[in-house]
């Protein structure tokens, strides 16, 4: 498919921007996809371990 | 190494142990972008996380919480990346680590082809723009975790931005059985889908 350059005009600009939105809806998906991940059960177990003990560590 | 020598600061370690598990999370998302490999990216967050909690007493409980844990990981990360340098020196390693960790079929099409356009930029604007971008973070604490000034983070999200909508419509990454170009074109279907009708 060859799609050559856009002509010059508002609708470019506009078109630009809804890419940008587009984009940055993604990313931030992309992240929160993985904030709403169950966080993994070692996590909280070594901060625990920390958190009895800090002597006992290293 | 001395050890908690003031016991009373007790409920304090409590307050600061409740506000660091609740940036579990964040810390996790944070660091998938930067290792890319979500096994390596989870002993990333361990270690950030270990880290703060070393740290808590040098912390002042009120400020930013969750910058001052990112600051953490991401001096964490490059360290790290500095000892095995000749591992990770080159950007496109980094992008085809994100190949592999995006290599999950219920992963939605549009979503890997952004984790493929950021495999592609620079680590600095990479990092920049999910700071800002999906991060949450002002470019004042962008620029505070990232030690830079803020100036230089709003160039790097700005040429982040446009490299990164370059990429996408250009489809400047190979992968096999998809035709190049059609990135942009699922990641604005997704958007119109997630945002319902204009």
């Amino acid at each position: 498919m060859a799609k050559k350059a856009t002509p010059k005009r508002p609708l470019a600009v506009d078109e630009a921007r809804l890419r940008q939105q587009a984009i940055g809806a993604q990313l931030r998906q992309m992240f929160e996809e993985v904030v709403n991940e169950p966080v993994p059960t070692d996590f909280l177990d070594i901060l625990r371990r920390a958190d009895s003990g800090d002597a006992d560590r290293d | 190494m001395a050890g908690p020598d003031t016991p009373t600061d007790e409920a304090r370690d409590v307050e600061f142990r409740k506000a660091l598990v609740g940036l579990i999370p964040q810390l996790r998302a944070f660091a998938r972008t930067l290792a890319g490999d979500p096994t390596a990216a989870d002993d990333l967050a361990q270690d950030a996380m270990m880290k703060a909690w070393d740290a808590r007493l040098s912390f002042e409980l009120g400020t930013n919480m969750k910058a001052w844990t990112f600051m953490i990981l991401r001096n964490q990360f490059y360290s790290e990346k500095r000892r095995s340098w000749r591992q990770t020196q080159l950007d496109q390693e980094a992008a085809e680590r994100t190949l592999v960790a995006v290599d999950d079929p219920a992963s939605p099409v549009a979503l890997d082809e952004l984790r493929m356009g950021l495999g592609m930029l620079p680590a600095e604007q990479r990092e920049a723009l999910i700071l800002v971008g999906a991060g949450g973070f002002a470019y004042e604490e962008a620029a505070e975790i990232c030690g830079c000034a803020v100036g230089t983070v709003k160039s790097r999200v700005s040429r982040a931005r446009r490299a990164l909508q370059i990429i996408l419509e250009r489809g400047d990454y190979e992968r096999d059985g998809k035709a190049a170009g059609e990135a942009m074109g699922s990641i604005l279907a997704h958007a119109e889908r997630l945002s319902g009708a204009r």
